[in-house]
């Protein structure tokens, strides 16, 4: 919610009146409404104004010629409490990081806004309490591009606790766009997992009628009852509310820029199915849970690069993105590769001991490095071969490796190690998405 | 039925398709019948921070009702509720600042669109897209001026198609199509005003050559109250032609429930309690197929007693009750005014009196169904029972096409309303005023005259050209073709004939018309013909000439003509004998029957008679 411009705050002011304040606004035509908040894309010198009939107007400054304060804006809503656990029903943790899976509109200025506390959180998909006792906490409250590695280890030791404080599982509600990072990381971290871990996310926010979020966070609320010891994902299986599919969280990927059913399983099947009806398939062996007690095996090395290699990227800005990075992920072409101008820099940036680990921007499929001369060239210069890794995967697990060692073998070994079934030994003809 | 003495007072709210594509994306706004996909889905109220949430919203959210969606080939993921919507349609708001601009209405600086919240299903997104375009408009009409509050650019819903197993099941083809909504003030004070005003601003948005024609196109949302009742907005009008009588029979209903309340005050009922009692061991063996049906099926007969409802049900406060019932979902109600009938007995009502304590003025509705939706539905019963001691209920109706109307929920409140932050609100620039004014179109009340002088036709069907929206087809053909009286009878009182066989006359487009009237300039048909090639080219939508194949029309030669009324009237010698110059008229409907479309009635006619003088 952006602050109105000098022009109209000034006129504001000088009415004494200010966003939510009941004003009539004199001019060619006198409008009497409600001031609502500014909007990023509405002129530098328009008031806002919410009429009784519900509809907003644009009147520029330049037309009015005096606010009259009506009414001031009546206190703030009363905070509503979570209401007491219910026996019977299974407790669950919920860990708020922001984005629009948690959204309020203030029917009063007509404004929406994300949740800011946990009650917030929660009473923005009261459903939610039908099938779980919820205790919520806001460990967050930002867009999830903002979120970087030091609040994913933030967020693995929560999820900890709350396991260990008795929890049957922990949601994360998190913003969609790099949900597959923190669900990545989360996975590198926990160890002996005693309940799910679930990633969910909405990709129509919660205070619009048609919002995934509802039925998402109530899918993943049925996991608590599951035999499940890993973190995964639970959204949209498809575009209608049907099911929502439980994915691996070092599987999963965001496929599609704005549809509900965005998430899906690369080089791996889904593992389960939360079905509109509460029931739970399964379809792959998940982890069951451990006895505990929860690990957490934290520490992310920050220095590491992502370089998605296009025809025409010069072996300068290569450098320039990788310069001081202790680790370097690349999304290569086809099987994983890339030109022979790049060549002499990446053996370059290998010989000085910097990782450098090939996935492919195919998504789909497993790097091969073997197959053509330029393949061989890259083992040659040291490049290590990122089996069927998501570029992202990599680039969090070579975080979590370069934070355990420094030793070049012991990299390589754990890089290529399955740690979180990030790798697919053998992906079979039915394991593709496109 | 006096409207003055009632104090009946009407306003409109006018909704008409605009002729461009979507408002929100690019897709065409044409109906399709080709479904490529369905999904189906839930909406759910949405919360306040207060946990408030509107009136209207919660009682659609109370029906539970999922929908299914038929996705068409003109519907993107935009109406899949799948991706955020483009920038609105510069051209769909050209015409609403058009029609503002005639309207003599202010037009707001900056538009902002809203997201109206309709749970019931017709959007995707569980509300509907409007921005206010313009206030404080007015137009005259029969020397009487009325105000136009509010000017609207809207998307439309999507098209319901049926239910199915208890969902609701849209088509997203009419989904986005760029709609504009005229509101005018409640000062409509007859049921005949309520047409003209209706027909005055139909035929001034079509004067802006950019809205679209024919059934379903123009719909009106009917707002009516009488001093002793309360406001109902009925949603939905499409025949124009039926305005009056909806206004009509609204102003009789809440006139009718009035009395009813008064009755009931006389009575002096005061309460209704909530008493559901269980009946269904009187009616085990009840005759009546609802009931049996339902207790075969594990269900149960509920009854509720309606103290002094009496005589006050049937036709009356009865089809309120059963509509709000159908709310919890049930398929209805019975009601004590129409027992004993539907298959119980006098013995079996007297029983069921007896176990609710019915006595004297008192009424009752029964309700068989499964227990917990039976209860419901009875709840619902006795909350409208006592909204009827309070007098006429403030709500939004349904039309039916017989001109009555049917409950649909509480009239909605401005609570849901809120900003639609993923469209960016649009400046109304001086720049794009001022262009335009320069293309702002002929008043209808300037064009009226002009088309009568020019054209020569008379003045009542140039009225309905411009009542139908058919004045600028009339124009352009005309200009073409020269022939202003046989355009004119075809696109006023042939197409009336056409409308009232149900077909869909006006989505003819122009250039098929235009093709249709060069074809009978030339002379390759005769005028009586008309009729018979626009209703081929509208059941078989196909275009003027192949209408004119198909039906084997083509002038023919003299020759022929004349060998065919020879035989004609060789073959009616006797009657000719009999009636002589009279015989014309028989002979006459047999040769047209024969040579219609083929040779000129005129023609025919000349023909004939010499034959008969010459005998």
């Amino acid at each position: 919610m952006a602050e109105y411009p000098a022009r109209v705050k000034d006129a504001l002011a000088a009415a004494g009146a200010s966003v939510g304040d009941r004003v009539r606004v004199a001019g060619a035509r006198a409008y009497e409404g409600v001031v609502m908040p500014h909007t990023e894309f509405s002129g530098a010198d328009i008031l806002v104004v919410k009429l009784d009939n519900g509809y907003n107007v644009g009147i520029p400054v330049a037309q009015i010629t005096a606010i009259e304060l009506r009414e001031k804006k009546r206190a703030a809503a009363i905070a509503r409490g979570l209401p007491p656990p219910t026996p019977g029903k299974p407790t669950i943790g919920v860990l708020g990081t922001g984005g629009t899976i948690a959204s309020f509109v203030d029917y009063r200025t007509g404004a929406v806004h994300p949740a800011a506390t946990a009650e917030e959180l929660v009473f923005s998909v009261p459903e939610l309490l039908d099938v779980a006792n919820v205790r919520a906490r806001m460990i967050y409250s930002v867009y999830s591009e903002n979120l970087a590695p030091k609040n994913w280890e933030v967020l693995a030791a929560e999820a900890a606790k709350e396991l260990q404080a008795g929890a049957e599982a922990v949601i994360i509600p998190h913003g969609t766009d790099t949900l597959h990072y923190t669900s990545a990381a989360l996975a590198f971290m926990l160890r002996d997992l005693t309940g799910p871990v679930i990633l969910v996310g909405s990709q129509r926010s919660s205070d619009r009628p048609s919002s995934d979020a509802a039925f998402n966070l109530i899918c993943a609320a049925r996991l608590a009852g599951e035999n499940l010891g890993e973190v995964v994902s639970c959204m949209h299986h498809e575009t209608g509310d049907t099911a929502c599919d439980v994915l691996r969280a070092t599987k999963v990927r965001k496929m599609h820029s704005s549809r509900r059913d965005a998430f899906k399983p690369i080089n791996a099947k889904r593992l389960g199915t939360v079905h509109a009806d509460g029931r739970v398939t399964w379809e792959e062996s998940a982890t069951p849970r451990s006895k505990g007690p929860v690990r957490v095996e934290e520490g992310l090395d920050p220095d590491v690069a992502l370089v998605y290699f296009h025809p025409g990227l010069t072996p300068k800005r290569f450098e320039g993105i990788t310069h001081g990075c202790h680790g370097v992920v690349i999304a290569g072409t086809g099987l994983g590769h890339v030109s022979d101008d790049l060549m002499p820099v990446i053996r370059k940036t290998a010989a000085d001991g910097v990782t450098v680990l090939m996935t492919t921007q195919c998504l789909n499929g497993r790097v091969g490095l073997r197959v053509y001369d330029k393949g061989r060239d890259l083992l040659a210069a040291g490049v290590v071969p990122g089996e069927d890794m998501l570029p992202e995967v990599a680039l969090v697990k070579l975080m979590w490796v370069l934070a355990r060692t420094k030793d070049p073998v012991e990299i390589r070994e754990l890089l290529a190690t399955n740690l979180a079934g990030e790798i697919n030994p053998a992906i079979t003809l039915d394991e593709y998405v496109f | 039925m006096d409207p003055a003495s009632l104090g009946l007072k009407c306003g409109l709210e006018i909704h008409q398709q605009l002729d461009t594509h979507k408002l929100f994306c690019e897709d065409p706004s044409d109906r399709s019948e080709g479904v490529v996909a369905e999904f189906r889905r839930r909406l759910r109220p949405t919360q306040s921070e207060l946990g408030e949430v509107d009136a209207a919203v919660m009682e659609e959210a109370k029906r539970k009702l999922a929908f299914v969606y038929q996705a068409t080939g003109n519907a993107c993921l935009v109406e899949a509720d799948e991706e955020p919507p483009h920038p609105c349609n510069e051209d769909a708001l050209d015409t609403v600042l058009l029609a503002a601009m005639m309207l003599n209405a202010t037009i707001v600086e900056e538009i902002h669109f809203m997201r109206k919240i309709v749970i019931d299903g017709s959007n995707t997104t569980g509300f509907q897209r409007s921005a206010l375009v313009a206030v404080d408009g007015s137009f005259e009409l029969d020397g009487k001026r009325y105000g136009v509050p509010t000017i609207l650019l809207e998307e439309d819903a999507a098209r319901k198609i049926e239910e199915r197993d208890g969902d609701i099941v849209y088509r997203l083809d009419r989904l986005g199509v760029p709609l504009i909504e005229v509101a005018t003030t409640p000062d409509i004070t007859s049921p005949d005003d309520a047409a003209k005003v209706a027909l005055r601003i139909g035929s001034l948005l079509r004067a802006t050559r950019r809205v679209k024609r024919g059934i379903g196109t123009i719909r009106e949302d009917v707002n009516v109250s009488v001093a002793r009742g309360a406001r109902t907005e009925t949603k939905g009008v499409q025949d124009l032609r039926m305005m009056a009588t909806f206004v009509e029979k609204e102003a009789s209903r809440q006139t009718a429930l009035a009395d009813c309340t008064d009755e009931l005050r006389k009575r002096g009922i005061t309460a209704i309690d909530d008493g559901i009692v269980d009946l269904t061991d009187l009616v085990r063996e009840a005759k009546s197929s609802v009931l049996r049906n339902a207790i075969a099926a594990g269900g149960t007969v509920l009854g509720v007693r309606l103290p002094g409802f009496r005589g006050l049900l049937r036709g009356k406060l009865g089809p309120e009750l059963a509509a709000h019932a159908r709310v919890a979902g049930v398929g209805g109600i019975l009601h004590s005014d129409e027992l004993p009938g539907h298959g119980i007995t006098e013995e079996e009502v007297q029983r069921i009196a007896q176990r609710m304590a019915v006595e004297g003025h008192d009424g009752f509705a029964l309700v068989a169904d499964a227990e917990t939706r039976g209860r419901e539905a009875l709840e619902e019963v006795v909350e409208r029972a006592r909204a009827a001691l309070a007098g006429v209920t403030a709500e939004t109706r349904d039309p039916r096409p017989d001109g009555t109307t049917v409950y649909s929920r509480p009239l909605p409140g401005r609570a849901r309303m809120y900003p639609e932050t993923d469209v960016p609100p649009i400046r109304v620039t001086r720049e794009r005023l001022d262009r335009l004014r320069a293309i702002l179109p002929e008043m209808p009340e300037t064009r009226l005259k002009r088309i009568v002088t020019a054209y020569t036709i008379p003045r009542q069907q140039a009225t309905q050209l411009l009542e139908d929206g058919l004045d600028g087809e009339f124009e352009s053909i005309v200009k073409e073709t020269g022939e202003a009286q046989v355009t004119a009878n075809a696109l006023t009182y042939q197409f009336s004939e056409i409308r009232r066989e149900g077909l869909d006359v006006d989505a003819l487009p122009l250039e098929r018309l235009r093709e249709l009237f060069r074809l009978y300039h030339r002379g390759a048909f005769a005028k009586e013909a008309i009729p018979q090639v626009l209703r081929h080219m509208v059941r078989e939508s196909t275009d003027a000439s192949a209408a004119v194949t198909a039906l084997g029309l083509g002038t023919m030669r003299d020759a022929d003509v004349d060998a065919v009324l020879d035989e004609i009237v060789a073959a009616h010698e006797a009657m000719i004998r009999e009636r002589g110059e009279a015989a014309l008229g028989p002979l006459m409907g047999v040769a047209m029957e024969r040579l219609r479309g083929k040779v000129d009635g005129r023609v025919l006619n000349e023909k004939l008679r010499k034959r008969l003088a010459a005998r």
